[in-house]
């Protein structure tokens, strides 16, 4: 007979060893699908993880990809991983991602076609700025209203969809662009484009971003009082009201940090990699980055890791959609195979499991 | 606005509102159970593909259904065994859930966009369907609309009136007494949650077989997170739902007879007024007296672990 047994505390250990375990049961699940679609699942697995990586034929182009998508997918992760140890529940990172894009997209090309120094940082903080109200609306609704963040953060999404469509069929529309949607190449607009720092890299402005915001999150959840109460506030509630958290300024920090790094990643996305505003320009990265945040364990150095491992899968998908003919649907399958997995694996470090008679004799 | 017939409204709102309502009630059996299953929108997407597969493969609308059932049943199965047998956290099993619907999904359908499923056919009511409004309004609708009003109804009564639904509540009310007193939590939850991606499954395939009627990736388009949210707005109620279910369809068929119109507002502003209103609705139902909040099972969203 199995028993479970709670630990006093989690297992320092398994914190650290389940997420390599539901990445190792993930490719072996995985490899199941993949050879159930009539794919050899060893190439399949090699070509996503490891020929991005090494192969030398697709190394040169795979490897600056790498930053390129796993700058949007750690900014944004790392602001909800903060909200997510508080147990608030931000979920709608995705719409905030639009409205950051749209925002900062819509600044920069009022200024079309003036060069000045100041219209990138002004974009910038435009982007910020887009994502902070978006994620505002819902924690404002918790706070004031009580009114549940969740359902209201995700259907956000929903609503910025709409009026991403509305803004590249209308007002951002390219005037020169033939009719067709969309609005102007950023990238093609020097003042108010995010160009790669160092050429060969996929270095640009959102990956450095990224890099300091894993930091901030570090020092903040070790060494600041803020980040004391915020993980307070997630695992014991009614001891941070008695120690003077207010959880009003929490929900309207969290959602407010998470939004604004939300934004951020969208405008970074929007001036660089993508290049203009369209109405297939978010491409999920917001739902992703739920799974990134759990993956990295809520801890901004985990979230730079799997942040990264999940940006292989997006390329390696791409590769393998490519190469093999691998439907791009079965990417999106693994990926959220992968959270499935690293929740389950999750009860290693919360319980201990007891093989051997039942009874009361352990109590 | 002219040219919106109110019989022809009343009856497009009753199908329009049918996936929700499934799915809405479904999840409210989950949740008077005290589980909060936030994969909704997963397992309807999980339901409309399975059954529009299987209505395709047998040339049966019913098999369809049946199948969409399954398919919703078979996901959240999934979400039973994280949450009820590894004790993992309820709302990120839930987003799990979701994301990897939509996944598998779209990976099962790739072969079937742009196929037209077998016809789901109106009950014959014989001369009651030439009843001037009524007729129209009540006697021209699939078994489907009938059966979710049904559902509503069983629900109801099920809760309120039988020793299964006392037993369910007190499990979601509070899971420890209900564990002293021997019932056993873990398998009344696993039922619940299945009972639950059934309806959310046959929702779905109520969307991909009648509503469209056709495949295409994220077909359900948030429906499965408006049924979450009519969860709330009819305080864990079942003839609220239905309500909701109704003020919602309502509102989703007059802004598409507004689009087709030629209404001044343009078609993006439209079709994003059901989730403004949705999010409305929420405030209203969550703040002041009428607190929706009050009425929530007290166990919800907490797992349970039998410590001896």
């Amino acid at each position: 007979m199995i028993r479970l047994e709670k630990r006093p505390s989690p297992s320092r250990f398994w914190q650290g060893a389940t997420p390599v375990l539901a990445v190792v049961l993930t490719m072996i699940a995985g490899g199941l699908m993949f050879a159930a679609l009539g794919k050899n699942p060893v190439e399949a697995i090699r070509t996503i993880f490891w020929d991005p990586l090494f192969n030398p034929q697709f190394a040169a182009y795979s490897r600056p990809q790498l930053l390129v998508k796993a700058g949007p997918l750690i900014l944004i992760a790392v602001g909800l991983s903060l909200g997510f140890r508080a147990g608030i529940w931000n979920i709608g990172a995705e719409g905030q991602y639009i409205m950051g894009a749209l925002f900062g997209a819509g600044v920069g090309l009022a200024f079309y076609p003036a060069e000045h120094w100041f219209i990138f940082p002004l974009m910038v903080i435009a982007g910020a700025f887009g994502g902070w109200i978006w994620a505002m609306v819902p924690a404002i609704l918790k706070t004031r209203f009580n009114t549940n963040e969740i359902l209201v953060s995700l259907l956000m999404v929903y609503i910025a969809q709409n009026l991403l469509a509305s803004m590249s069929l209308g007002l951002l529309r390219n005037p020169e662009g033939g009719g067709f949607p969309g609005s102007r190449n950023l990238s093609q607009y020097p003042a108010a484009s995010n160009p790669e720092l160092i050429a060969g890299t996929g270095m640009h402005w959102g990956v450095i971003a990224a890099f300091v915001a894993v930091i901030a999150a570090y020092v903040l959840l070790q060494r600041h009082i803020l980040g004391f109460h915020i993980k307070l506030a997630g695992q014991a509630p009614k001891a941070a009201r008695f120690a003077g958290v207010n959880p009003t300024g929490l929900v309207l920090l969290c959602m407010g940090i998470s939004g604004a790094l939300a934004g951020l990643a969208g405008l970074f996305e929007v001036s660089g990699p993508a290049g203009q505003i369209s109405i297939d320009f978010n491409v999920g990265y917001g739902f992703t980055a739920i799974i990134v945040a759990f993956l990295g364990r809520l801890n901004p150095i985990g979230i730079l890791l799997a942040g990264l491992l999940m940006a292989l899968t997006y390329i390696g998908g791409e590769l393998a959609q490519f190469m093999l003919g691998l439907p791009a649907a079965a990417i999106q399958a693994f990926q959220g195979m992968l959270l499935f997995f690293l929740l389950a694996v999750d009860l290693l470090s919360n319980y201990r499991i007891r093989l051997g008679a039942t009874g009361e004799a352990a109590r | 606005m002219m040219g919106i017939d109110p019989a022809l409204l009343i009856s497009a709102l009753m199908v329009a509102s049918v996936p929700i309502i499934l799915a809405a009630i479904g999840e409210l059996v989950v949740e008077r159970a005290g589980v909060l299953n936030l994969g909704v929108e997963g397992m309807m997407i999980m339901g409309a593909v399975c059954g529009f597969i299987l209505s395709v493969q047998s040339g049966s609308a019913f098999v369809g259904f049946v199948g969409g059932a399954l398919g919703g049943a078979a996901l959240s199965l999934l979400f039973a065994l994280l949450t009820q047998v590894f004790l993992a956290n309820q709302v990120a099993s839930g987003l799990a859930l979701t994301l990897f619907g939509l996944g598998l999904s779209s990976l099962l359908g790739q072969s079937f966009v742009g196929i037209r499923p077998p016809a789901t056919g109106v009950v014959p009511f014989g001369p009651l369907a030439d009843i001037p409004f009524l007729g129209r309004v009540l006697f021209s609708h699939d078994w489907v609309v009938y059966m979710s009003v049904v559902a509503v109804a069983a629900t109801w009564w099920v809760l309120k009136a039988t020793r299964t639904g006392l037993i369910l509540r007190a499990v979601g009310e509070s899971h420890d007494a209900a564990h002293a007193l021997g019932y056993k939590v873990r398998r009344i939850r696993v039922l619940a949650i299945l009972f639950g991606g059934a309806m959310a499954g046959l929702g779905g395939a109520y969307i991909s077989l009648v509503r469209v009627p056709q495949w295409t990736d994220g077909i359900t388009a948030g429906a499965g997170w408006i049924a979450l949210a009519i969860v709330v707005f009819a305080s864990w109620k079942p003839w609220r739902v239905l309500i909701g279910a109704y003020l919602f369809g309502g509102i989703s068929v007059l802004q598409l007879n507004l689009q087709a119109a030629g209404a001044r507002i343009p078609v993006e502003y439209l079709s994003m007024s059901p989730y403004l209103i949705t999010i409305l609705v929420l405030v209203i139902m969550s703040s002041g007296k009428g607190k929706a909040a009050l009425n929530a099972p007290a166990s919800l969203g907490q797992n349970f672990h039998a410590s001896r």
